[in-house]
């Protein structure tokens, strides 16, 4: 056999493209639904009949004539990427607006499967699909698939084996007769120009109407030269219309094939969906905002509830765990530096971190994900986009923004979506001031120590404090947008358009137990990979003496005077320079430094910890700037790495680590102001 | 001339052309020149409006749907 074939999967954003994919090569591309989730293209393999089948998962696109970051990539790999076979998957629910995107790719290769996906909900809708009809009128096979449930994949694969065997005829769409004419003959001057690296007839239409992506993506693959750029020029006064309006025509004349196809191939009620309207209306309309709040308080109360009982079971079991480990390094001879720095040291930081940090965010992050999966993400776009309006920033910031509450460094990526170049940056600026799973812990911990009292109403009182907490992130999110846009990006905002995709349920069972266990598994790893030997360095550093005093000590010393400015101590500023690799660790870190040296047996639980902070002169104040300065200081190594691949700039890099530096500084330096002592 | 932003929601009628920057992505969103839209929700104040257009629904900000020009004629 040859080499292994290569088909790309095309298709319009939040189709469920990636959970074909998925479901296709057995792999866990990001999914969710919200127009965008994919940025970068994907690869996976999967087999059929024996043949192993490349899988290149293209970033979603409406269309292959590129107006933003997605569609020129969706462009670059359908045109030029030499895929033997192109599997467009559409959205059952709409597919006019799909087949857009289907005709277009016809007119690059015949090799082409329609993925009539998300069959199962079109016909809760109400929407049948006749497959057979559709496939007739386009002239290529359509399968009609249910991805989330693993319905109609293998058939898929086999008509994508069939059209690379034998390329069906596409019936492409027309276009007005003088364009037609005009095409025909550039094409054919541009036949030998373009050594085929493209079809000439699709390379007439697109050097007609101008298009500027198509072009740069031409002239690196082949010379036109004077004879070729000739011939275009007059093509385009051939057909009597100048460059935009033949685009125009092209893509009035693509809507009027799908309109027809879907004429008789579709049969859906009339009129819009009134009970998803009446959600809608809920959800976006003046109660928009106070039900956004509500949500977030809903998921709190579940992580702070859920997260007790796993962490009280989780603390007992480590307490008895170090003592088995200091009573197994003894019988085996072990030093007894070295017995103190394992257990101590290494161990405590360990059970730390996965006592008290983990189980809030293996809890938190679920729900987010189901939020993610529902669809509500653009509906809290669609909310607060006048906000970002006003801040000259784009809208598609508060989907980033939100993906910030999961991850900034998948909140950074994200901002891929967004195409204005100054708005991406206000975007990846401002990502970090709103806190990560790894920061909620913490200020849960803050809260329920020196803010709330036990009970239900103390939780209802941190929640509460918790969601304020949310609304001043965002807020701050949205004052450093202004500032930015207002000082060193200035600019207008640029316009955008956001798609509001049906809810859907989402798989409440499966997204949940997967995201617990990876989350779990991801914090896991990185407490072995972190938190251990920075549980060693803090260790070492609090026994290690020079000139009398241990490094430890030389260290928060020397930070003491900043820290006392802001309200917070040196001890607490050195555990977030040591935590820098995961935010995580910052708290536990904090805590080994207070103990290091102590005899203290237990620290992993919750109110072990009020009274070691309390001990070193806590107070509610230092508590809610360790708060603050949470909430704003510089993102976590993985975030900066991000930021410097995403901006490709280091000095953007340094203004993303000191703009929220310098808000928390601010910040803590003026409540220490007001209310210190 | 009636502009797209001058839908209430619930109104519909037919895009008549589009014009400004936007122009060639609205077309490709399915805005093109005699296409069906309904204004299916309004976020408060001057904020974001959603449009049911072939099947889908769009959200533009007021200050781009005023480049797209409607039919007179009203329909329900």
């Amino acid at each position: 056999m040859a080499e292994t074939r290569l088909i790309a999967l095309a298709g319009n954003p939040n189709v469920g493209k990636s959970t074909v994919f998925n479901a296709l090569t057995g792999m866990r591309q990001h999914t969710g639904n919200w127009p965008g989730k994919t940025v970068a293209a994907a690869r996976g393999v999967c087999r059929i009949d024996g043949e192993e089948l490349k899988l290149l998962d293209v970033p979603g696109a409406y269309s292959l004539r590129a107006r933003s970051a997605e569609e020129e990539a969706a462009m670059e790999a359908v045109c030029f990427r030499q895929a033997q076979a192109v599997i467009v998957v559409c959205d059952a629910c709409c597919l006019e607006r799909n087949l857009h995107l289907v005709y277009q790719v016809m007119e690059i290769t015949s090799r082409v499967v329609v993925c009539v996906n998300l069959m199962d909900e079109a016909e809760k809708r109400g929407t049948r699909v006749d497959i057979q009809e559709l496939s007739r009128r386009l002239g290529v096979p359509a399968v009609g698939t249910c991805a989330r449930a693993g319905k109609g994949l293998e058939e898929l694969l086999r008509a994508a084996r069939r059209v690379m065997e034998e390329p069906p005829r596409p019936r492409r769409a027309k276009y007005p007769k003088p364009i037609e004419d005009a095409a025909g003959r550039l094409a054919a001057q541009l036949a030998d120009p373009l050594h085929g690296c493209v079809p000439a007839r699709y390379a007439a239409l697109r050097l007609m109407e101008n298009d500027p992506c198509f072009r740069r993506e031409i002239v690196r693959r082949a010379v036109l030269g004077a004879s070729a750029e000739a011939a275009i020029l007059a093509a385009r006064r051939e057909s009597g219309m100048t460059a935009e309006e033949i685009a125009a025509q092209l893509t009035a004349g693509i809507y009027r094939a799908a309109e027809k196809t879907c004429a008789f191939a579709v049969r859906s009620p009339a009129g819009m969906d009134e009970k998803r309207l009446r959600a809608d209306r809920l959800l976006t309309g003046w109660a928009g905002v106070p039900v956004m709040l509500l949500l977030l308080a809903l998921i709190f109360f579940i992580t702070l509830k859920g997260a007790n009982w796993p962490s009280a079971w989780l603390a007992a079991g480590f307490a008895e765990l170090e003592g088995l480990l200091a009573g197994g390094l003894e019988a085996v001879g072990a030093p007894p530096f070295l017995r103190a720095l394992l257990t101590e040291g290494v161990f405590r930081t360990l059970a730390q971190v996965v006592a008290v940090m983990l189980p809030p965010m293996a809890i938190f992050f679920p729900l987010f994900t189901l939020l993610e999966d529902s669809g509500y993400l653009p509906r809290v776009a669609f909310t607060l986009d006048r906000m970002f309006e006003k801040c000259h920033a784009c809208g598609k910031q508060a989907l980033t923004m939100c993906m910030g509450f999961g991850c900034n460094a998948v909140g950074v990526t994200g901002c891929r979506i967004i195409d204005s170049p100054r708005e991406r940056l206000i975007a990846m600026l401002t990502n970090s001031l709103v806190p990560c799973n790894g920061r909620f812990p913490t200020l849960f911990a803050m809260m329920a120590l020196f803010f709330s009292g036990g009970g239900l109403g103390g939780t209802a009182a941190s929640v509460g404090m918790l969601v304020g907490l949310a609304a001043l992130s965002v807020g701050m999110t949205l004052l450093c947008s202004w500032l930015l846009s207002k000082t060193l990006l200035r600019g207008v905002p640029s316009s955008f358009t956001l798609e509001l995709p049906p809810y859907r349920m989402p798989q409440i069972g499966r997204v949940a137990v997967r995201s617990v266990l990876d989350r779990t598994l991801f914090v896991l790893g990185r407490a072995a990979a972190v938190a251990a030997p920075a549980g060693l360095v803090i260790y070492l550093l609090a026994h290690v003496e020079a000139g009398g005093q241990t490094l430890l000590s030389h260290l928060t010393g020397f930070l003491d005077p900043l820290g006392r400015l802001m309200g917070l101590d040196g001890v607490i500023l050195a555990g977030f320079l040591l935590g820098f690799p995961a935010n995580e660790i910052v708290l536990p870190l904090i805590l080994m430094a207070y103990t290091a040296g102590s005899s203290l047996q237990e620290t992993a639980n919750l109110s072990a910890l009020g009274a070691i902070l309390r001990a070193h002169g806590w107070t509610a104040l230092t508590a809610l700037n360790l708060t603050l300065f949470s909430l704003f200081h510089f993102p976590c190594s993985t975030t900066v790495l991000t930021l410097r691949r995403e901006t490709g700039s280091g000095k953007w890099t340094l203004a993303g680590c000191l703009l929220p530096t310098a808000l928390g500084f601010l910040l803590c330096v003026l409540t220490h102001g007001l209310f210190g002592s | 001339m009636k502009r797209l932003n001058e839908l209430s929601p619930g109104d519909g009628g037919r895009v008549r052309s589009a014009e400004g920057e936007m122009k060639k992505r609205l077309y490709d969103l399915g805005f093109t020149p005699g296409a069906f839209v309904q204004c299916a929700l309004a976020s408060p104040g001057r904020g974001m409006r959603a449009y049911a257009i072939r099947g889908t629904v769009i959200a533009l900000r007021e200050r781009d749907a005023r480049q797209i020009m409607m039919e007179e004629k009203e329909h329900g």
